[in-house]
């Protein structure tokens, strides 16, 4: 692989993408749960739900911080990496990021001011629409951005003049053939992260014996979820994978392994895509699977990469991407379902006793996050050569940056997010070693270890 | 009417809104950053609390000012984030560290509060001075001769004197007491400095363009345009009397800082605005050339108006929420 100028504009939006997702992942579906918690306690009265939701808003609150920052940076990459992008479907992209900034960025962050330190200043039921509000918000942002980067796979409402994209029509644009399916994908996606996450620091906690009865709602509050939203992502992932195969096929047969066009194509486990021979070593196959899978029928068939001769994708990080991907969806399913049935079978006033459930769900603490991102470089990278599908290269809207630049910034830009995501981790373990503030709500009788004023 | 002409006008008057919002709302949070090394521990916590509940709405106007020229105008947005790429590179670094060691320096435990402060601080001054070099480069229609360095460099340094200043001005409404003895210190020795960041940025620009010289010169606009330096250096002298009669900040006037230095701010976007107009990189493009499509414009036209007094509204409230003295800051 050679660092050219345009190569490393690529690592350099990758890397800034990649860390900017881990965030607003995590809080737009944390923010829907915090919603929650807050009106579990408005309805009972129950103080266990309010110190859940003071444990978890601060790390919403951290992690929305990341967010904003991250973000920021990417509303300038665009400009700084992809000039050619905004001059040639500014019309398009310029707009929908428009909305973005000003249905969700301002609302998002004037009330998380009230959410964060307002409890004191205003009513509880001000409160709590806030709490709603930001969630509608990072929902909206959601939307816009997804919005944008499925025009960008699924280009639809538009006519070129000169190179120049214009709109034809807002509602094409906007809801495009792949929107419905990416759009509810990633909402899923950020659920069931933010479920993860909120187990697996809670089991973490009760490992280390710190845990209290927040934790244990807020535990099965998180298996509740993974154990729904689990079948449903893959339910909503095979829709979207047939929306793929209609739109972009070579996307398809590069997450497939697929060369030759073929009927009762063999779905190909694993194995070693090699783009200079053109095949997939050692491949392990199922007869007929990937036909079945991609076209519910035996014989359907499906188009390998031979046919988009110049125009595919890199095929083996797609590959390996889309098995990442599908196998922690997998193992999120069979954890999801295992925490649901140890955890709802037993009292709820009691503490959780099942070590092994406990060691597997911390160490899915952030195994969305490893989703996540693998799914995005499937459709990210799958889309490759083309930045608009089938329109634009990607080649032709580089800047022209010198390497050295490119270089230098890019070393920088990774320098300091390794630093940041080992601090956000220290961060998250700091907060969830101190000891549970609800322990103060059970009986003393009850206690196993003293509650701790400075705890949360 | 010929929508063509008047909404790229419609979103140059937005942008600049937008930006000027950013250097009022942000400044004041980035002068407190690099304030903070002066400050003792116990005031470090109620500095970062009077902008706790604003800071991340603050920053967002920069996004919008930034999303508006992209949206409204794609051609000069590549060009400005090209010339600019580095400058932009550090100010993005330093806008991270700091708004991350926000929440990392209670979050993190107290062992590292320390080094986050100082990330706070260095992230703020880091962020403010690139601010500054990025005015200055546009200012000087992006050229990047020695003359046109030397400029950006000498805004960079004073660009930050005017955010310190915001930021004292702002802890004049929000504290008392010793913070507040501070402040004016604070505040006094930032004047000169960003006294002297205004007569660079207004002697500049007639100076590259002989356009906006003869725009500024010539009668009867001369005559016409007096009101803006006239009131610009009242306000300023306003503040150096107001900082030498320290008695009438304590008597609950201290808002009267911020005050003029809202009047000095809107009088210099104003007058930048006037010397660019209608251009948008001085010498090389105007409005309308690098304006997106109609279609395209209408579109988020619509949404611009419905959503700005929405998020003016809401902002307004917030900031009635949490008015009065600030208290360190507390998640629980």
């Amino acid at each position: 692989m050679e660092l050219d100028p345009f190569m490393l504009a690529r690592m350099q939006f990758a890397a800034n993408i990649s860390f900017h997702i881990l965030f607003p992942t995590i809080t737009i579906g944390l923010c829907w749960i915090l919603l929650y918690f807050r009106v579990r306690f408005t309805l009972s009265g129950d103080k266990a739900w309010e110190y859940a939701y003071s444990f978890w808003v601060k790390i919403f609150a951290l992690s929305f911080a990341l967010g904003v920052v991250s973000g920021i940076t990417m509303s300038f990459q665009f400009g700084t990496n992809w000039p050619g992008f905004m001059e040639r479907a500014g019309n398009i992209a310029g707009p929908l990021l428009g909305y973005e900034v000003l249905t969700a960025f301002f609302l998002e962050a004037s009330f998380l001011g009230i959410m964060l330190f307002g409890k004191e200043r205003v009513s509880n039921r001000l409160h709590l629409i806030s709490t709603a509000l930001v969630a509608i918000g990072t929902t909206f942002s959601a939307f816009w951005i997804l919005s944008l980067n499925s025009w960008m796979q699924t280009p639809a409402g538009y006519r070129i003049e000169d190179g120049v994209f214009f709109v034809e029509s807002w509602w094409e644009v906007i809801f495009n053939p792949s929107f419905p399916y990416r759009f509810f994908h990633m909402l899923n996606a950020s659920l069931l992260t933010a479920a993860f996450l909120i187990m697996g620091i809670s089991a973490w906690r009760a490992l280390k014996q710190v845990d209290g009865p927040a934790t244990w709602r807020v535990m099965r509050t998180g298996a509740a979820m993974a154990a729904v939203l689990a079948p449903l992502q893959i339910w909503i992932g095979d829709l979207h994978g047939l929306n793929t195969l209609e739109h972009q096929p070579a996307k398809v047969a590069a997450m497939e392994g697929i060369w030759e066009t073929e009927k009762g194509a063999p779905l190909t486990l694993f194995g070693f895509p090699d783009e200079e021979a053109k095949t997939t070593h050692f491949a392990i196959k199922v007869p007929k699977l990937a036909s079945l899978i991609l076209t519910h029928e035996w014989d359907g068939e499906v188009k390998g990469l031979n046919e988009f001769e110049g125009a595919t994708p890199p095929v083996a990080p797609v590959f390996w991407a889309f098995r990442v991907m599908v196998g922690i969806g997998v193992l999120m399913l069979l954890v999801g379902w295992w925490a649901s049935f140890t955890l709802f079978r037993q009292p709820l006033e009691s503490r959780v006793e099942h070590p092994w459930l406990m060691r597997a769900l911390s160490a899915m603490t952030f195994s969305g996050w490893i989703a996540v991102l693998a799914g995005w470089y499937v459709t990210e990278i799958g889309r490759q050569p083309w930045i608009v599908s089938g329109l634009l290269r990607s080649s032709e809207v580089v800047a022209d940056h010198a390497s050295a630049t490119l270089m230098g910034t890019l070393l920088g830009y990774v320098g300091l997010y390794i630093f940041l995501l080992v601090s956000y981790i220290a961060a998250l373990r700091y907060l969830a070693t101190k000891p549970a503030r609800s322990l103060s709500l059970l009986p003393q009788a009850k206690l196993f270890h003293k509650p701790d004023q400075e705890g949360v | 009417m010929d929508l063509s002409f008047w909404l790229p006008l419609f979103f140059a008057g937005a942008m600049g809104l937008a930006l000027l919002i950013y250097v009022l709302l942000d400044g004041y949070d980035l002068g407190i950053g690099m304030l903070l090394p002066f400050a003792s521990e116990e005031e470090k916590d109620l500095m970062i609390g009077s902008i706790g509940p604003f800071w991340d709405a603050n920053e967002t106007w920069i996004v919008l000012g930034v999303g508006i020229l992209l949206i409204a105008f794609p051609q000069a947005h590549g060009i400005v984030l090209t010339a600019l790429y580095l400058p932009v590179t550090i100010m993005l670094m330093g806008l991270i560290l700091r708004g991350v060691a926000f929440d990392f320096r209670v979050k993190a435990g107290d062992a590292r509060k320390g080094m986050w402060n100082a990330l706070f601080a260095v992230g703020s001054l880091i962020a403010s001075a690139a601010q500054g070099w990025m005015l200055g480069a546009y200012i000087t229609g992006l050229s990047d001769d020695t003359t046109g360095l030397l400029f950006s460099a000498l805004i960079a340094v004073t660009l930050p004197a005017l955010y310190v200043l915001l930021g004292s001005a702002w802890l004049l409404i929000k504290t008392d007491g010793a913070l507040f003895e501070k402040a004016i210190r604070w505040g006094r020795n930032a004047l000169l400095p960003m006294g002297l960041c205004l007569l660079l940025v207004s002697v500049a620009t007639p100076l590259v363009s002989s356009v906006i010289a003869d725009k500024w010169f010539t009668l009867p606009n001369a005559i016409g345009l007096l009101p803006i330096p006239l009131i610009t250096a009242t306000a300023y002298a306003g503040l150096v009397w107001l900082f030498n009669s320290s008695v009438i900040l304590r008597s609950g006037y201290g808002w009267l800082i911020f005050a003029a230095l809202t009047v000095i701010c809107v009088m210099a976007s104003i007058g930048l605005g006037y010397s660019l107009f209608p251009e948008i990189i001085i010498g090389r493009l105007d409005l309308w050339e690098a304006a997106a499509a109609t279609e395209s414009l209408l579109f988020i036209f619509w949404g611009t108006v419905i959503t700005l007094p929405a998020i003016l509204g809401y902002t307004f409230f917030i900031y009635r929420v949490f008015r009065g003295k600030a208290t360190a800051l507390s998640y629980d």
